[in-house]
């Protein structure tokens, strides 16, 4: 179980430090979705089978889909590439990275000092417990995301929807005495 | 680390020599549905389909396997050759690796995984990849066309594959796939969770875009969808991929729903494989009967129809679950 | 939705019906004598060939495929030096059938001709002559023809009047 630990961690930070350096965009993409698959057997060796799963199901199978599907239309070609290969240049991403090694000096003192690692191979935590917790002690925040989510869906909805459209739509299934042809099948 | 007993070698060669065995006889499973299916077509259509090769035309499988090898294995200069490549060996990957959590028999079966459900929702999720990938690097409008639909098509009904499988998650008390079959011992799970089958089966097709399901690869209007640029092997896999979905389906049917390898007098894997074989035959049968739906329709269909159902159902077999506890 | 689960028993159904399928190479369809196969020249019952080499039908073919060359005997009667026609191109669509004034060149139900080599699929006057009338027994065109041939003189056909001495007054 470490070995597959240790692989799966190197794969992660590997897979990620490419994202940010491949110039195709929808390569990256694929490197993020490596990223995310190996954090998940992480999170399985630390014994969280269930966060494993959602992780994969929900962050690299269908966000990141989503992600595909937008970048995907954006029809990029060679000219794209060649623009983010040029903002690759150090003069560009100098700055951020000096600052980023300094982000990962503190963490990693502060981890040296006190914080533990967590420990491999201990017992699964399993749906039912997270569950426990969550509408337990956290149901408080679940409720919270679950209005954050239902306001998005609204406005989305929302935003989704034409007007114009829809009375266009039925003003000719009216005068064709049909039925309005996007009710169901 | 590595003092590996020899009860523990043993233990490992076992395991590696049941991986391989199902993995064969999955694939060849899938291999021989292409047989099947082309002369279920053909009595559902009233005609005959390949029997000339081979006693009843079975050995058809092993002709268009070297047909299939021997073709140009062309890739087009303007495709994204890195992922134009992957992108069949995914389908094929996900699909196969989606096997490892299904119970065959009380004994044979990969692994016991505690998240079994979960896994496999992982796997059908990542084999969206496949086809989006493929219809991105072939570079080409209809592939494109194709992968795009396939990705509207894949998430949405994952969501109520999902949800339908919550209902039997819930009777059982487990995402373990053995103990969700243990659980049926006293009824199959279609019975108090039909609607959840229903839902499942239709998802399942439109998972792994099989007709009527079929828009990402529509012959009509998008050529051959998703694969329009893809020729020989890397074609074949995509092809085999599409059989193993259909395996794997069947499969999970009837695992999670007709009590998979449970029932009298016949030895486990007869009625496994009894079951399996009637779902493949509905899926032939299926493809024989239906037309494909438009877009939206499609669309409407799983967000207005199977969604409030699915929802329903949950809550419904929540509140029996929580009445009888 | 019941439509669809209509559909799919009325195909389940279909298991119980009679293929249509003919498993060809056992089992022979019935082809209709008019049938448009493997082109032939025929004989005139006396045994004689029927074709005059009069080209009708290589003009009429639209692939041109019918090769003739034309020759005369000593009794002053046409017939073809070479005949040749390329079934690699020919579409069988019968219209040098049609266009034949001596009923010669027809067609046959027989269409099994498939050739490893294309040019085997070109065939000789040798090749396409059979020994017997064809699709029309009793028909001998010299014999109903006006022509006069070695041996048979104008007015002297079938149903032909004598020629008319146009050198006499006498009705
Ligand atoms: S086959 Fe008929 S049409 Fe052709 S050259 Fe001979 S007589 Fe003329
Ligand atoms: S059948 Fe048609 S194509 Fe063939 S030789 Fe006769 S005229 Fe030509």
């Amino acid at each position: 179980m470490e070995i597959a630990f240790y692989l799966a961690a190197i794969v992660a930070v590997a897979a990620t430090a490419r994202v940010i350096s491949c110039a195709n965009a929808v390569h990256a993409l694929l490197y993020l979705i490596v990223s995310l698959l190996s954090v998940a057997i992480v999170f399985y060796t630390l014994g969280a089978p269930f966060a494993a799963a959602l992780e994969v199901i929900v962050y690299a199978g269908a966000i990141m889909v989503l992600f595909v599907f937008v970048i995907m239309m954006l029809n990029l070609n060679q000219e794209t590439v060649a623009r983010e290969r040029s903002w690759l240049a150090p003069r560009v991403w100098i700055g951020p990275g000096v600052l980023g090694v300094v982000l990962i000096g503190v963490l990693a003192v502060a981890l040296a000092s006190g914080g533990s690692m967590g420990n491999v191979d201990s017992t699964p935590l399993m749906a039912e417990r997270i569950g426990m917790t969550m509408f337990g002690p956290y149901v408080l925040i679940v409720e919270l995301a679950a209005f954050v989510l239902l306001g998005a869906l609204v406005v989305a909805a929302h935003l989704g929807r034409d007007d114009r459209d829809v009375a266009e739509e039925k003003r000719v299934a009216a005068a064709r005495g049909r039925r309005h042809p996007g009710g169901e099948q | 680390m590595f003092g590996f007993s020899t009860d523990t070698l043993i233990d490992f060669a076992f395991t590696a020599f049941e991986t391989i065995a199902i993995l064969l006889a999955v694939v060849i499973a899938a291999a021989l549905l292409i047989w099947v299916e082309r002369r279920l077509l053909g009595v559902w259509q009233d005609r005959y389909g390949p029997n000339r090769v081979g006693p009843f035309g079975i050995l058809q499988v092993a002709a268009d396997m070297i047909k299939i090898f021997f073709k140009e294995d062309w890739i087009p200069p303007f495709a994204d050759k890195a992922v134009f490549v992957i992108a069949p060996a995914i389908i094929m990957f996900t699909t196969l690796m989606a096997f490892a959590v299904v119970p065959f028999t009380e004994t044979i079966g990969v692994v016991d995984l505690n998240i079994g459900i979960l896994f496999v929702l992982a796997m059908s999720s990542l084999g969206v990849y496949s086809v989006i990938l493929a219809g991105w690097s072939s570079d080409n409008k209809y592939a494109l066309l194709g992968g795009m639909r396939t990705a509207a098509q894949m998430i949405s009904y994952e969501v109520f594959m999902g949800l339908s499988l919550l209902g039997v998650v819930l009777l059982a008390g487990s995402f373990d796939l053995r103990a969700i079959v243990e659980s049926q011992a006293g009824m199959w799970n279609v019975i108090p969770q039909f609607p959840a089958f229903v839902i499942f089966f239709i998802a399942g097709i439109a998972e792994i875009h099989r007709a009527p399901f079929d828009l990402p690869e529509a012959e009509q209007e998008l050529t051959a969808g998703y694969h329009t640029e893809y020729s020989g092997m890397k074609f074949g896999m995509f092809f085999v991929g599409e059989y193993l979905g259909i395996v794997l389906i069947s499969c999970l049917t009837t695992v999670l729903f007709f009590g998979g390898w449970l029932g009298p007098i016949l030895p486990g894997f007869v009625w496994f494989a009894l079951k399996a074989g009637f779902f493949i035959c509905f899926f032939v049968l299926l493809r024989a009967a239906t037309v494909r739906p438009r877009y939206d329709q499609l669309m409407a269909f799983g967000w207005k129809i199977l969604l409030p159902i699915a929802l329903v159902n949950v809550a419904i077999t929540g509140a029996v679950v929580v009445a009888m506890a | 939705m019941l439509s669809v689960l209509r559909t799919i028993w009325m195909t389940l159904m279909h298991t119980f019906r009679k293929r249509d399928t003919v498993l060809y190479p056992e089992e022979k369809p019935y082809l209709p004598p008019r049938y448009r196969g493997r082109i032939v020249l025929t004989r005139d019952p006396d045994g004689a060939e029927r074709c005059v080499a009069c080209n009708l039908c290589s003009v009429a073919c639209p692939v041109d495929c019918i090769s003739v060359v034309k020759a005369e005997d000593e009794s002053g009667r046409w017939y073809p030096e070479t005949f040749r026609i390329n079934f690699s191109r020919c579409i069988y669509c019968g219209y040098c059938e049609e266009a034949c004034p001596t009923y010669a060149i027809q067609l046959t139900p027989d269409f099994e001709m498939g050739e490893f080599d294309r040019q085997n699929m070109v065939y000789e006057k040798s090749d396409l002559t059979i020994s017997g009338v064809g699709k029309r027994p009793g028909y001998n065109f010299y014999r109903v023809a006006g022509m006069a041939v070695g041996g048979k003189d104008k007015g002297e056909a079938e149903n032909e009047a004598a020629p008319i001495d146009v050198k006499t007054l006498l009705p």
